[in-house]
């Protein structure tokens, strides 16, 4: 079973490697602007918590941008960067060329014309029903569907063209992520079962799924793919790799009505959804030890290595925020915790600390790989102590902050009183998150150095040589 | 390429029937649950203030929905799920910045006082952190027969001009002047009225008094819950807002030596009252449903003492016989 990422290269032309890498470029570029119009927006909306008159009108308005903030980070960052890191796992592990390279840039297109119809409707009020991570008007998130079902064409395509018997783990995760998501995008946008409450229970289904089911395994698949590579070690278990796959698609599709304890959705849906978020504990702690396991023993490459150490906060991230998703699941601790800002701490826990750390640990992994050119020392240290310490403050605030708030409310406190106590809280949480957005900027200074920059090793040679070392 | 089709293939397949059945086939049936008694379909001008609503993303920081938890008790009874039988796109939410609105028309029923809140919320409550929707009135140079100004206190008013509500507002505040849980039938005879079990206490009927006949009136509780409860519209300074919501300082009833009038004033609410010779187009809520007799004598002794008033205070029987005589 157990499968190296060495690949022979025979099939693959220098031509090739440069049309995946430029590829690959592309789609972090894109990526990293929208990461730095989502955070930037995310800023604004952070200082309108202590300055509400602040940026007033209609286009400016706290409602509209903060599902352009979400959406923003979901489909534009996030969504990008992963698809751009799966298309080069892809290819690499499988030791061939894409299947298509124009089929890849088409996607491109159509993500980044999905991702900018999509702010510019909600910013004009086409807002399909609050309804989170769906607020696209549904025409918008058509297109969205059909990158990614391109995506899913292209990506089985290269796969199957690979030079060895085994399919490597990591494209496991990342073609079963983007299968599974057209599915959720699919139910998400028919209509015929999502009246009234009915409409509830598609929410919680959806709401959990696109994070799940989209970025969990993408981001899992880009593990298991970067840390051998850094670490020029086989990943510790493949089998516990594989165990975890299946476990997770299993279970994680079930939890989703958690986001609705004590609604009028059915009391056996909700407690279902309780069941398997504790059962959540078994992927998550097994694909956690799987990794921590590999990096075992090896401390001094993680200090000297800023990939290495993206992708550890990555993997403390997955831990923790999915461990503590378990824990607020619990209907005792939702009854302080659920509708506070404590749930925004946990989802930037979980989409910073978890998704985006990843996803740097692996553009910094792969993209010196697949260019030649290198960010600086300097940058990446920068980037790295900023995000995490903006991070770090920004979730400790809003978690203290929705205790509070979830506690006032328990004492029976006047509810505006909820609003004031928290106020200290958020202003903590702007520091954080303008600390957060600080460390974007120089991130994006560190792809254009990886991008445009000066070249510090032959294209893709230097990854050619590594894999014939695993 | 069988290995490719057994992973890519068997795994899509399963998670195709765990989506079926998480999603869809709840989806379908939870669909079909019928309105509950008393809920209805809304009008052309709730339904348009409704889109409003979602167009701005009030739901971000505003719930629908009233949890059987007892710190829930403010917002009404527990949400049932005859109660979104015609709430498409649902509005629930999941974040609550600010209050649950599932039942603010009963427990905001003053169209003046929305007009004002959302010009700029702060008007009214100094602590509020809601943007403010004033581009969804216009300014204009005169009062005109059939258009009431918004009558905003001189700080937020505009230098020149009266403002008025554009139709964006109109119908937003009709939307959320329907949002009233009509009241469930008593156990055992609704059908889609069946409240989520919970080891916490049910909330529908007013809770009864902890310390019935105490008497003595607390005066940090009493101002605790007029902050919660009467403060948006006649302040924390009790001076109300003038033209729109009459001050309790210095107020006729509340410094009567007989509490009758002050006493159903909080447990019935008010409608076309006049005070001092002011007529006020504003309804008062009442309270009488979800406050019980402790609570409102202890608003009522704090308002008769607050402000340099100086009524004769009220004991509980007193709010008790009050509440017995009916409206």
């Amino acid at each position: 079973m157990q499968t190296s990422i060495a690949a022979h290269h025979s099939s693959v032309s220098e031509k090739d490697d440069r049309a995946l890498a430029s590829m690959f470029g592309a789609y972090t570029i894109t990526a990293t602007l929208w990461l730095l119009f989502a955070t930037a927006i995310g800023v604004l909306l952070a200082y309108k918590f202590g300055a509400p008159d602040f940026a007033p009108g209609e286009w400016l308005t706290f409602g509209r941008l903060r599902p352009i903030h979400t959406n923003a980070t979901f489909y534009g960052w996030a969504s990008l960067a992963l698809v751009g890191l799966a298309y080069y796992v892809a290819a690499r592990s499988s030791g061939t060329r894409l299947y298509s390279v124009k089929l890849g840039w088409i996607g491109l297109v159509l993500f980044n014309v999905a991702a900018v119809a999509g702010t510019i409707a909600l910013d004009l009020g086409y807002n399909d029903g609050n309804l989170e991570y769906r607020e696209w008007p549904w025409p918008i998130r058509l297109i969205f569907l059909a990158a990614l079902v391109i995506t899913a064409w292209n990506l089985i395509g290269t796969v199957a063209r690979r030079n060895t018997e085994d399919i490597y783990l990591s494209n496991w995760y990342t073609i079963g992520g983007v299968l599974w998501t057209c599915i959720i995008a699919l139910v998400a946008i028919l209509p015929w079962y999502q009246y009234g409450l009915g409409q509830v229970s598609v929410s919680g289904y959806y709401m959990h799924n696109a994070v799940g089911m989209w970025f969990t395994p993408l981001v899992l698949g880009i593990f298991y793919y970067a840390l051998p590579k850094l670490l020029s070690r086989p990943i510790y278990s493949y089998a516990l790799g594989v165990f975890a796959f299946w476990t997770n698609l299993v279970f994680y599709p079930i939890i989703g009505a958690h986001h609705f304890l004590f609604s009028p959705l059915p009391w056996w849906l909700q407690t279902t959804a309780i069941v398997f978020s504790v059962a959540m504990l078994v992927p998550v702690w097994g694909g956690s030890a799987n990794f921590l396991l590999t990096m075992r023993g090896r401390l001094r490459d993680l200090v000297q290595s800023y990939p290495l150490m993206f992708i550890f906060v990555g993997v403390i991230g997955y831990l923790v925020g999915s461990t503590q998703g378990t824990f607020e699941a619990f209907r005792s601790l939702q009854e302080v915790w659920h509708m506070t800002n404590f749930t925004v701490g946990h989802s930037h826990l979980t989409m910073y600390g978890f998704v985006t750390f990843a996803i740097w640990g692996g553009v910094y992994a792969l993209l010196p790989l697949a260019t030649g050119k290198a960010p600086g020392a300097l940058g990446l240290s920068l980037h790295f102590w900023m995000a995490v310490v903006g991070s770090f403050i920004y979730v400790i605030s809003l978690s203290i902050g929705g205790t509070i708030q979830g506690l006032d409310w328990i004492h029976g406190a006047p509810f505006i009183q909820s609003v004031v106590d928290i106020q200290p809280f958020w202003v903590w949480r702007g520091v954080g998150g303008l600390l957060m957005f600080l460390s974007h900027i120089v991130f994006a200074w560190n792809v254009w150095r990886m991008s445009f920059g000066p070249s510090t090793t032959a294209p893709l040679a230097s990854a050619h040589a590594d894999e014939a070392v695993a | 390429m069988s290995k490719l089709v057994l992973i890519a293939g068997g795994s899509t397949l399963v998670y195709a029937c765990l989506a079926l059945l998480m999603g869809v086939l709840p989806g379908i049936e939870l669909s079909k649950t019928p309105p509950g008694p008393g809920v209805l379909p809304l009008t052309a001008l709730q339904i348009e203030g409704r889109e409003v609503y979602v167009a701005n993303g009030c739901s971000y920081c505003h719930t629908q929905q009233v949890r059987p938890l007892p710190q829930d008790k403010i917002f009404g009874r527990p949400s049932a799920p005859g109660d979104f039988a015609y709430q498409t796109p649902e509005l629930l939410g999941s974040e609550r910045t600010g209050p649950d609105l599932t039942n603010v028309g009963v427990r905001q029923p003053s169209a003046v006082w929305q007009y004002i809140h959302l010009y700029n919320p702060r008007a009214v409550v100094p602590e509020s952190i809601m943007p403010a929707f004033d581009w969804m009135f216009k300014v204009v140079d005169q009062e005109s027969p059939g258009m009431a100004p918004v009558p905003l206190p001189k700080a937020y008013a505009p230098v020149r001009g009266v403002v008025v509500p554009g139709h964006q507002a109109e119908a937003l505040v009709a939307y959320l002047l329907s949002l009233k849980q009509p009241a469930l039938p008593t156990a055992g005879n609704g059908e889609g009225a069946t409240v989520i079990p919970s080891a916490s206490t049910a909330a529908s009927a007013p809770p009864a008094d902890s310390a019935a006949g105490a008497g003595s009136h607390d005066v940090i509780k009493g101002k605790a819950l007029f902050t919660a409860n009467c403060a948006a519209c006649h302040q924390v300074n009790g001076e109300g807002l003038p033209g729109a919501f009459p001050s309790l300082k210095g107020n006729a009833a509340v410094n009567n030596d007989d509490p009758a009038t002050h006493i159903r004033a909080v447990l019935h609410g008010l409608q076309g009252a006049q005070v001092g010779g002011v007529a006020y187009s504003s309804p008062m809520p009442a309270f009488g449903g979800t406050l019980s007799d402790t609570d409102i004598a202890n608003i009522i002794d704090y308002e008769r003492s607050a402000w340099g008033n100086h009524g004769r205070l009220v004991t509980v029987e007193q709010v008790a016989a009050e509440r017995a005589k009916g409206k």
